[in-house]
């Protein structure tokens, strides 16, 4: 008979592992925000013409719009499958609070839907003749921004679990909630490409984010919870 | 004993028969109230207060579009009220009242937008300009029609009401945020925003009528308020007895 481990559990970091795994195994459906966000970058200018200069001016704003809707795409499943199994509903039974499966689930979701969208951006953005100088700071915003972004998304997905027409709701909740993130971002980036300085930009899309760690947790396990009772 | 006598009082409301009743004998109080200020009001704005030096008659549509935007605004601040009490305490009949409020709030909020649309478009010479106010109040319609479609959205009346409460008060936390960020965005792409009004602009013949709109507004929101509540809630409880006994009473009862 086995010996019943005796090291303690480790949910936080078990969940993020099994999380990350899994995603990188399904690496197409991982990489599709980001050719999403391609779609959208080869559409705009077949649809407002190839000129440079209209280009480089609406290119932070179309940079992060296509992040932006190219993040709702992996929201719907964020929890539905743990759901349909059960394991949604283990995350909150016996002395289990929730939060480490939680927190973990967050990051793994960041990591993955962000990171690509990131690395890849400045690529977008050069196609869309945004001025290179401006690239850091785009790269920036992103870094800073995304975390936010994917918390909100997070909260619409939590709200919504066991909705009836599950997923047409997601972008109608989202999007008055980035309108902070976006005008912050792309101020900062067009600011930048100006070849002024942006911090002051850049500091209330942190202050944005932060407050969004602090509080968006809470709000999304609230919202999970009632969503199973 | 005032604070005693008041707290009985609020309790026996959260009791569905007694709270339909208190509607149902309030909400005409409110009707009359909204219909004597509409007149008042109407007729001062029309008649009593002289036409604007600048926008002549065009600035009359602000005794409907200024108390609107202030009642749109009011409403979400009583739902997320409503909503935190429904949240922490359970008591259904607030679930219930903060969801009535949104559709209410969308209504005022659609108002304010027609009417700034209108009035735009002799004074501004666009039926839409992306001005701070203007965006905020319309991603405040679109957070409305957010809560709406997701309490539309589950089976379940009370679970609805709860995790869209859930939503309203993330949108508390929202909504100032969105309307600073707006505002920056708006000074920084194109100079100086146009007011509708100013504080110091706006003469005293044109007050009274503002005043008696405005409190016209909030006795329709009161009626529009109970009214709804009162019919979700019969509609929720159509099989339960109390609600039999009522239809009964009236001689409404089904065979």
């Amino acid at each position: 008979m086995p010996e019943p481990s005796s090291a303690k559990p480790r949910p936080f970091l078990a969940l993020l592992q099994r999380d990350l795994l899994l995603s990188i195994r399904r690496s197409g459906e991982t990489l599709l925000p980001l050719f999403f966000l391609f779609a959208v970058v080869i559409l705009i200018p077949l649809g407002v013409g190839p000129g440079p200069n209209v280009l480089s001016l609406i290119a932070p704003g179309m940079v992060w719009v296509a992040a932006l809707l190219s993040s709702l795409l992996a929201l719907d499943q964020l929890f539905r499958s743990d759901l349909q199994d059960g394991t949604l509903e283990q995350w909150f039974v016996g002395h289990s609070s929730g939060w480490a499966q939680l927190l973990a689930r967050l990051l793994s979701h960041w990591l993955v839907s962000a990171i690509p969208v990131i690395t890849f951006s400045p690529f977008a953005a050069i196609m869309l003749h945004l001025p290179v100088d401006a690239l850091p700071i785009l790269v920036l915003t992103l870094i800073i921004g995304t975390p936010a972004l994917s918390l909100i998304g997070s909260l619409a997905a939590a709200l919504t679990l066991t909705t009836r027409g599950a997923g047409g709701l997601l972008p109608i909740l989202v999007f008055p909630m980035v309108v902070p993130l976006l005008i912050f971002a792309t101020g900062a980036v067009a600011l930048a490409a100006e070849g002024h300085a942006s911090s002051a930009h850049l500091g209330l899309l942190l202050a944005f984010t932060i407050l969004n760690l602090t509080l968006m947790p809470l709000a999304i396990r609230a919202a999970l919870k009632l969503n199973l009772e | 004993m005032i604070w005693k006598t008041l707290k009985l009082w609020f309790h026996k409301l959260g009791s569905p028969p007694l709270f339909s009743q208190f509607a149902r004998r309030v909400s005409p109080w409110l009707w009359a109230g909204f219909t004597i200020c509409l007149v008042v009001g109407v007729y001062k704005a029309l008649y009593v207060v002289p036409p604007d030096y600048q926008q002549s008659d065009t600035s009359r549509i602000m005794y409907i579009h200024v108390p609107s935007a202030w009642q749109a605004m009011l409403t979400y601040v009583v739902m997320a009220v409503l909503a935190a009490i429904a949240l922490i305490w359970r008591i259904r009949i607030t679930e219930i009242m903060a969801m009535a409020c949104a559709p209410i709030g969308a209504a005022f909020t659609l108002i304010c937008l027609a009417t700034g649309s209108i009035w735009g478009r002799p004074m501004w010479g666009t039926w839409w300009e992306w001005d701070a106010r203007l965006t905020s109040m319309l991603i405040l319609l679109f957070i409305y029609i957010g809560i709406m479609a997701l309490y539309a959205a589950f089976e379940d009346r009370r679970k609805a009401a709860r995790i869209a409460s859930v939503l309203v008060l993330a949108g508390a936390v929202n909504i100032p945020i969105i309307h600073y960020s707006v505002e920056w965005w708006t000074t920084l792409h194109q100079g100086q925003t146009i007011r509708l009004i100013g504080e110091s602009s706006l003469h005293s013949s044109m007050l009274p009528p503002l005043i008696w709109m405005t409190i016209a507004i909030k006795f329709l929101f009161g009626a529009a308020l109970l009214d709804r509540a009162r019919n979700e809630l019969l509609e929720q409880d159509q099989s339960k007895q109390w609600v039999q006994r009522e239809l009964q009473a009236r001689g409404m009862a089904r065979a």
